[in-house]
Order: C-alpha cells, then structure tokens, then sequence
C-alpha cells in the first residue's frame, strides 16, 4: 500500500505533530519504506487465525472499589508548564 | 409530505462507585478542582489502569435488568484524540466487545400503553474532566477530577419515533438506574448525559434519512425540546430541497435550537485499538448468576405487581412505580396503613400536591412515609374522618406534632360517633334554625336533599369539624323528615 | 572494587572489606572521571545515593542487611523517581521531575539497593545504538567508534565500564540483551507479566518489560529476585509466586536440550559471531546438552509484525505528551492545535516522530485491519513458533545480534535499523524470557549468545547461562578503557 504526502499530513495531523514541508517529504520516504517492509505480512495467509493483543492468556483482575488516593495537586501540579487556581491552563477552547 | 422521525439516543451513566474506574481516586462531585484527580488520572507518565469491580458489577445489573446478553468476554479499547480534558489522548472505552450486549427496555407513554425499545449495547467507558471557560486571561482552565469517573454508556436502536417517546426512553433509564441503585441519576450533576441521533425520512420509505448527533441533551425537557427542534429543521431543510448533513450539532436550551459543531474539522478518526494495558474481562456464570440473584425488583416488574396483586389502575401503578424513591415511600404507607388504593389516592394526591408546591423530591419530604401511613390507618379505621385528616396532614408537614396520633390528640380531632352526641348536637341546630327548617318543611321532597347541606355544615361546625359526616348526614335526614 | 559483581561485593561487604558508603562513593568517583566520554548517565543522583548507602550500612551494623543491601545499582531513565529527574532520554521529558516511584524502584529500594542515578537510552526506548537520545549517544566502553547498543545503552554501557556493577533495563524487541551482547554482558529479559510495569514509561504496553543487566547470570538472579512479583497496580503483571532464582543455578546441564532455530543462522549472520556462538554451544556440549536444530517457521515475519504493533501502541502511549500536566510546552502557542503540534514537534527527536506516525497511520481508518489485525494474527504464529519449540527442547540458543556492535553513525537508514533486531524481536511478540551472555569477541567487539525459554522459565535460563559462565570467562572480561581508568 503507496504512502502518499496526505496520508503522512493526516497522520501528523491526527497526532498533532508539527511538521513543515521538508520534514513531511523526508517521512514520506522513510515512512514508504517501513511500510513496504511491513507489507511483508499481506503475503501470510493468516485465515481463521485469532488476532494476539497478549502475549500470555491471562484475564484482567479486579479492584475492590476503594478510594485509595489522597490530594496530591501540589505535588503533581509542580511538573506543570501553566497552573492556575488549581486548573491546568491552555489556550482558550472555542466550543 | 409525511414524515417519519427516527430517534436513537446514547446516554452516559456516571456509575455511582466510591472510586474511579481505573484509579484509588475517590469520585465525589463538588472538590476542589485537580484534587481528586490522582496520577493515574492525570495519565502520568508510566501509569496504569485497574478495573474496579464495581463498575463491573453495575454494568451487569443493568444488563441483566434489561434482559441483554452478558457476553462472557467484555474487552477495553482506546479511543484516540486530543482534548484538554482527556488527560492520556485516548478514552478508555468498550468499542468491538461491550460489557452488556443487546436487550430492551419497555416504555410508558402518556396513554399508558407501553413499548420496547430495543438497546443495541452497554459498555463501560471512562469519564473526562471539565474546561472551564471562564477567564484565565484568555486562557481555559481544566479541572480533572471528574476524568476516570466510571460511564455506562447505554446505546438503543433507532426506535423512537417522537420527542415524547425519547424523553419516556431516557425517563425509563433513569427508573431502571435508580432502582438498581447503580447511578444517583442526578441530571443536574451530570450524572445522567445523553447525545441524541435523529433522522427523519418521508412516511413509508425503507432506508434511514441522514441523521445528525445532538450532542449534551442533559435533562428530560432538553431532549424533548432539542427533538423537536431537530425534527422542525430537517423537515423544513428537506421540504425546501435541501440535504440533512451528518454532523455533530449541540443544543443550546437559552435559545431553544441545535447549532452545527466542528464543522471546518475534518471527520474523527478515532483509530480504535485494544488497550493493551488492561487484559480480557472474563465473567464466569457464577459471578453473573449471583447479581442476578440479587437483583432488586425492578420499575417494569413493580408497576405489574401494582396492579395485579395491588388492584391499583394502570396509571396509578405506573406514576408509583416511576422511581425508586417514590415506590419505596409508597410502599412504606402501604404497608403501614394496610391498604394499597388509600395509600396510592394519599401519596399522588395530598403529599404529591404538597411536593409540587413547595418544589421538593419525595425524598425530602418533610412527612415521612411512616407518618402518612400512621394518618391513613386513622383514617381508615374512622378515627378521623376526611377533613381533619387534612388538617392532620398540614400538621405533620409543618412539623406540629411527631405522628398522626399525637396531633389528633392534642387538637382534639378524634372523629365523634357517639349517635347520642351527634343528636344532641343535631337538635340543637334544629332548635337554632327555625328559618331553615321551615322552608326544608315547604319545599318539595325532590329538592329537600339540597337543603340538607346547610344543617350538616351547622353540625359540622358545632362539632369542630370531628362528627363522622356520614352518621350527620343519615341522622339529620330523619330528624327533619321526621318534622314534615 | 569497580569490576566485582554484585555477589562478590555483596561478600566484601559482609567481611567488612569496606563499606556501602565507601563503594558508592568509590563508583560516584568514577562516574564523574569517566562518564564526560562515555555519557552512559544522563542523571547522577549524588546526594540520594550516599543517603541510601549510608542507610545501607546502618542496616547492615544492625544485622538486617539482605542479599542486596548497599549494593550499588543505575536505572535505565525510563523509571519514575520520585523527585528525581526522569527524561525517558527525550527533550519532552528533560523538565519532568517525577512525583512517584516506579514499582521496580520501590522494590529495588526495598531491597537495600543504592541507585547512582538515571542511564542514557535511545528517546522512549526507541531504538537499536543509543543515537536516538536528546542526550547525545553513549559510547560503547570496548571501543568509542562503536555504539552500545540500544535502547538501554546507557545501562550496558555502564555496567562494562565500571561504573556500576548493574544496572535495570527494559526491552521491548531487544533493548536489554542486544545492548548486552554489544557491551559484553549479561542481560534478561523476563517473561512478560514477570515485572511490573508501573511507573515505567510505556513504549510498546505489550511487549515493555525490565529485566537486570549485570556482570552475571548469578546477579541478575539477585536482581530479578528482588524485581519480579505481582503489583497490583498493574494489570498486566502477573499474580504467581516468585521463585528463588538463586537456587537452581548450581543444577547440571547434564540432559539439557537445547534447539537452534534454523532462521537464527541464516542469511545475514556476521561469520565471525556465528563462529563464537557454536563454540559456546559445544561448551554447552561438553557439561551434557544435546543440541539439535528447530524451526521457527515464522521469524521473518517479526520485524514486520513487530513495526505494526509497537508504533501502534506506541503512538497512542506518547499521546499523554501534550503541553498540558507535564513536559515540554511550546513557548506561546497561537492556540490549542498550536500547543499540541509545536509542543510535540519540539519535544520529540525524529525516530519516535516516526515511530507516531507510522503507528497513527496504521491504525487508523480504512488501514486497521490489514496492519493491526494482521499483524495480531500474525504475531499469535509467532508465539505458537516458540511454543511448538520448546515442546521439543529446553531452551533455544542462537546470536543476540546478527553482528557485533557497530559503529556509531553506520545505520542511517530506519530500515536497516530495524533488521538488526531480528534475533530478539520475535521474543517480546511471544512473551517468552530471553538472555544475553558474552560468548566471545570480533575484534575488541563483544559477541552475545542468546538464550531462550518458554513462558516463565527464568530460573531455568539463569542456571544454563550461569552454568556456562562457570566454565567460561567471556563475562570476566573488561573493556581496556575501565582498566586503563582504574
């Protein structure tokens, strides 16, 4: 499957990554050629077999539900690039 | 033309749980912002999520009270984009393999007549945090204390056909939800959200119209009211030639309308994928069949016993049965004054009326169920009779007295049927009245029995209101009759 | 006292040789000589070290010291420390002082351990030579043209060097052992589920997994002891006992069968490492294995699986990097897009921008399926490749690399990159426990044997390499360059 310079805008759009003109071009390659060793995989007849997300066959546990957390905002809040009254900042969202 | 409106509605449940659905942090509304949103919420780096049994367990409930399929295997997956208030860049949520599968829940609708709307599935998700708008010099501020509050997102087919329909769908879920004690239900806190699909397509074709997303319809009049806006405007756009353009559109309840959303944005792409940091939900049959066994009684369930084994009519049981609250306490009189119709015609009419007026819930009710129940007896048992019952009432709500008996006590309402003392008093009028009794003597028979009320009023008011109006009436009859 | 493993200085310790205080101190000593060359640490933590050393020796004057008490270790930087800094090797990260421990630093702090600090590694563990840090890449102690491999270079770098007897590391499609095999010594990777992964910065969630890099297969059971076990607050890590994995090492070989997978020799092997890998087999010949060849029909479908299902979880784990709680942020952003795109572009080196994007791309609408799905089905072949194997054999040995180290700047091309991987990749996709052990030299250049055993059988693959480490002295071996700087 080609890579067009759209696909790889629209990933980096999708992931909110800057990219100028040179960059996306230069991804465009780098990103055709990985996908072109991935395509590899189109050649496997993988019919009837189940998708793996694990790799060992074990079930989720459960939690009891218990409020095990105390206030901590502080502490978290001093790793923040912008805080306010208590509120992470960003730049206003238009709804 | 005709035209036929087609309505599917997705409501997010916030699952009363005491902490969040992935994280220890605790999910009581009102802290302060970002205090009770804890590393895991804030999606620090090297976090992780574990489920919580108990927002597992409501899911089931409501599953099982719907009567859907609980498939053994329930899997989460991530829903990936970019939001201030989603802390990760992805919701983790139930896309290919949901937690409840489908089942129906049964409507009322105002005639009383009932109707399935079929639930395409249920699937756990986690809640996001808020922005706050407000002004942080031109900046937003977000407050995520709400993120990773457990959702139950309930997703119906497209079977509802009117605003009316829809707003009796959403009222069902939120009966069902209550009863369950699953969700406190509370629209006002968001606990109950919903995005409402419409569609409309001319009377008698097959294929769906293009339908439109309403999103945040957050109370019951909002969902009728952005309907029947909705419905209004794809109409008049079809009519007028136009196409219905699939979108996101918002309800907006100051202006009474839904606005397009987003629209210079291209479509999402959610790029949905297993979350590989929570593993497989595996239900055996034994943790289902015991909150099966446990299940309370449920709206649908109660409202049919209301009226078979109760007597009451459809209406009665239905209004009764509507929320937990209203058959608990209704329940509770019953049982204590032992009469089902009595106690149905008391709490829809004295204590509702009273409700109304002053704008409360049932549950703040400043006369307890115990209370009313206790008055019923009295009433029934012709300790008091109707009008000092009343009286009773306004007692107890204002707080006079700590029961029924103690107010009848203290204000001396004990109904009188002595048949002596009432003819003592019956005479007395009689002898007061001579006016009266002579034109009862002149008029015709046919008309006499409308002369009566004036001489049980005189009774009834020597009497301060306590004489059993019934033995008044039979008395007086026959001392008058007995004078022509 | 800088080139002992962690069992002989945990000796030396006991008889009073010198103290904790004084090792660590010995070791900070070193660090500050020789790291400005190497640039194995990206963070020192001077002050925090000889705290816990000293509390070290306190425990140990009171007759409570553990196997691991004051012992000196480093953490690959893709561990939350509290208060300390934790870049995960990525400018997004370089401000980010972590509010919380990583369960393996809580349980290695536990244990007595003493961290010197936080090692270099390829940006969000992603690559193969350590050249993908903000930091600048580490040099490999056994000669500076080369690299030490990756993504936990700054670990293997390190240990070799020594300035550090171990060091922890993660590996995701071979960041432990071929940084390992590249630096000359001895790494696991444990099953997956063995460790928990709270607090370990995630790069690819199914397939992320810490194990102890170490100067022996006798250290890195006292490290994983003190590593593995349940941890509630993973969901992924699993609820089963941990055995002592000190106590079957001594077990003969006698009877051991041993698979070579046909695919792990073939086309593209570097002669001379195929070379030193045979001669450690037959050392294994000599203590009573039986050797016979097997197949993992489906290995050169693991890069390739590998590359979808890595950025995939990948591009979605880096998402939580967006300007906002923690990170890199723009400096006045227009508006929101803004914020995410400038703060993003800026914050990440170019491989993990690639790494998103593939990831993104195949994920998303209309490609999922035949990347994703595909790539799923295709890694459940993978592991039904070992699990067939290992029917017929006790472990599986073969190259950690298909060459020795090579030279800093050599591999350009993302593509080739990614090939020299092909002999560990396979082992995440499968979950399965896997070890490099030095077996010989190309030139100055390290060569590391790999071997492999089913699901959860660590214990196994540390008595074999401990077996072979009691007849071999590939893993004594010290670069000149921390003799020289002694």
């Amino acid at each position: 499957m080609a890579l067009e310079h759209a696909d790889v805008q629209r990933a980096a759009h999708l992931a909110r990554l800057g990219l100028t003109d040179d960059e996306a071009a230069r991804y465009v390659d780098d990103l055709g050629r990985i996908l072109e060793m991935v395509d590899m995989l189109q050649a496997l007849d993988t019919e009837g077999v189940a998708p793996l997300a694990h790799p060992l066959d074990v079930t989720q546990r459960l939690r009891a539900d218990e409020v095990t957390e105390s206030d901590q905002r502080s502490r978290f809040q001093r790793c923040a690039p912008a805080v306010e009254n208590g509120l992470y900042l960003v730049p206003r969202v238009v709804e | 033309m005709q035209w036929e409106t087609m309505i599917g509605l997705e409501v997010h449940v916030q699952l009363a749980t005491r902490s969040k659905i992935f994280s220890g942090a605790s999910t009581a509304f009102g802290a302060e912002p970002n205090t009770q949103a804890c590393a895991v919420d804030l999606g620090l780096p090297g976090v992780l999520p574990v489920l919580n049994e108990a927002a597992v367990a409501m899911a089931v409930k409501f599953g099982l009270a719907i009567h859907a399929e609980i498939p053994e295997v329930s899997v989460f997956d991530r829903k990936n984009y970019f939001y201030p208030d989603l802390p990760k860049g992805y919701q983790t949520s139930q896309m290919y393999q949901p937690i409840v599968g489908a089942g129906v829940v049964e409507i009322t609708l105002e005639d009383g007549t009932t109707k399935p709307i079929r639930v395409h599935h249920a699937h756990l998700e986690e809640d996001a945090g808020k922005s706050l708008h407000e002004d942080f010099h031109g900046m937003t501020g977000v407050d995520l204390n709400r993120a990773g509050t457990p959702l139950l997102e309930i997703v119906s087919e497209p079977d509802m056909r009117s605003a009316k329909e829809a707003a009796a769908y959403l009222k069902a879920i939120h009966s069902i939800v209550t009863y369950l004690g699953i969700s406190d239900g509370n629209m006002a806190e968001g606990s109950m959200r919903c995005d409402v699909n419409v569609s409309v397509r001319p009377k008698g074709q097959e294929t769906f119209g293009t339908r439109a997303e309403i999103k945040n319809v957050n109370s019951f009049r909002f969902v009728e009211r952005a309907i029947a806006y909705e419905v209004d405007r794809q109409v008049e756009l079809l009519e007028e030639g136009g196409v219905v353009v699939q979108e996101t559109r918002l309800f907006d309840p100051e202006r009474d309308e839904t606005r397009s959303m987003r629209t210079k944005e291209e479509a999402n792409d959610y790029r949905y994928f297993p979350c590989p940091d929570l593993l497989p939900v595996v239900l055996d049959k034994a943790y289902i069949d015991h909150l099966r066994d446990n299940l309370p009684e449920l709206p649908a369930d109660k409202r049919a016993r209301f009226e078979r084994a109760l007597g009451l009519s459809a209406y009665d049981a239905s209004v009764l049965s509507a929320t937990r609250e209203m058959a608990d306490y209704f329940e509770e009189v019953m049982e204590v004054c032992g009469d089902a119709k009595q106690a149905a015609n008391w709490v829809q009419g004295e204590l509702a009326g009273a409700l109304n007026r002053e704008g409360l819930a049932i549950v703040d009710s400043p006369v307890s169920a115990r209370q009313l129940g206790e008055l019923v007896a009295r009433v029934i048992d012709d300790t008091i009779n109707g009008k000092a019952a009343k009286q009773v009432f306004q007692a107890l709500w204002n707080g006079q007295g700590a029961s029924a008996d103690a107010i009848i006590e203290a204000q001396g309402l004990k109904q009188v049927t002595d048949t002596g003392a009432i003819e003592a008093m019956i005479d007395q009028v009689i002898a007061d009245s001579p006016a009266q009794v002579a034109q009862y003597r002149d008029a015709e028979p046919d008309k006499r029995g409308k002369m009566i009320g004036y001489f049980v009023g005189q009774v009834m008011k020597a009497s301060r209101g306590t004489a059993n109006p019934q033995q008044v009436n039979a008395l007086l009859k026959q001392k008058l009759d007995a004078l022509c | 006292m800088h080139d002992k493993t962690l069992a002989e200085l945990k000796r030396s310790l006991d008889a009073g040789e010198f103290s904790s205080r004084e090792l660590t101190q010995h070791l900070l000593g070193r660090i500050d000589r020789l790291d400005g060359a190497l640039n194995s640490f990206i963070t020192v933590t001077y002050d925090q070290a000889l705290a816990a050393a000293e509390a070290a020796d306190a425990a140990r004057a009171a007759g409570k010291a553990g196997a691991l008490t004051g012992l000196p270790l480093a953490l690959k930087d893709i561990f939350c420390t509290r208060d300390v800094r934790t870049t995960a090797g990525s400018r997004m990260l370089d401000n980010f002082i972590a509010p919380y421990d990583a369960s393996v630093v809580e349980k290695l702090a536990a244990a007595g351990t003493v961290s010197l600090g936080k090692t270099n590694m390829d940006e969000f563990a992603m690559g193969s030579s350590n050249e993908n840090s903000h930091y600048g890449p580490v040099k490999n102690p056994w000669d500076f043209a080369a690299v030490p491999g990756g993504s936990s270079g700054g670990s293997a770098a390190a240990v070799a060097a020594g300035l550090v007897p171990a060091a922890i590391g993660t590996d995701t499609g071979g960041s432990i052992r071929q940084p390992a095999a590249f630096c000359g010594i001895t790494g696991l990777k444990p099953t997956y589920g063995r460790v928990s992964r709270y607090g370990m910065i995630a790069y690819a969630s199914s397939l992320d997994q810490a194990g102890p890099m170490a100067r022996s297969a006798a250290d890195c059971a006292l490290l994983l002891n003190a590593m593995a076990g349940h941890d509630l607050r993973d969901s992924t890590c699993v609820q089963r006992g941990v055995p002592d994995y000190t106590e079957e090492l001594d077990t003969p070989l006698a009877g051991l069968k041993i698979g070579l997978p046909r695919e792990y020799f073939g086309d593209g092997l570097d002669p001379q490492v195929e070379a030193a890998v045979r001669d450690a087999i037959r050392v294994f010949e000599s203590l009573g294995a039986s050797v016979r060849e097997v197949s993992l029909p489906h290995t050169h479908y693991a890069i390739p699986a590998y590359y979808v299902i890595a950025p995939a979880e990948a591009s979605s784990n880096l998402s939580r990097f967006d300007g906002v709680r923690f990170g890199h942020r723009c400096a006045n952003p227009a508006d929101l897009i803004d914020l995410y795109k400038r703060s993003r572009a800026e914050g990440f080196g170019d491989e993990v921008k690639r790494r998103i994007l593939i990831g993104t791309h195949t994920l998303s609408e209309g490609f999922f399926d035949a990347y994703y799905k595909k790539a799923q089905q295709v890694r459940r072949l993978i592991r039904q490749d070992f699990l067939d194997a290992f029917e017929e054999v006790d472990v599986l040995m073969g190259p950690a690399s298909p060459t020795p180290a090579f030279d800093l700047g050599a591999n350009k091309d993302p593509v080739s990159m990614y090939l020299q991987d092909i002999y560990t990749i396979a082992i995440n996709l499968a979950g399965i426990p896997g070890m490099s052990v030095p077996a010989g030299f190309v030139g100055q250049r390290p060569v590391g044997l790999q071997i492999l055993g089913s699901h959860f059988t660590e214990a196994r693959l540390l008595n074999v390499a401990h077996q072979f480490q009691q007849g071999t002295d590939w893993h004594r071996q010290r670069p000149a360059f921390a003799e020289e700087n002694a």
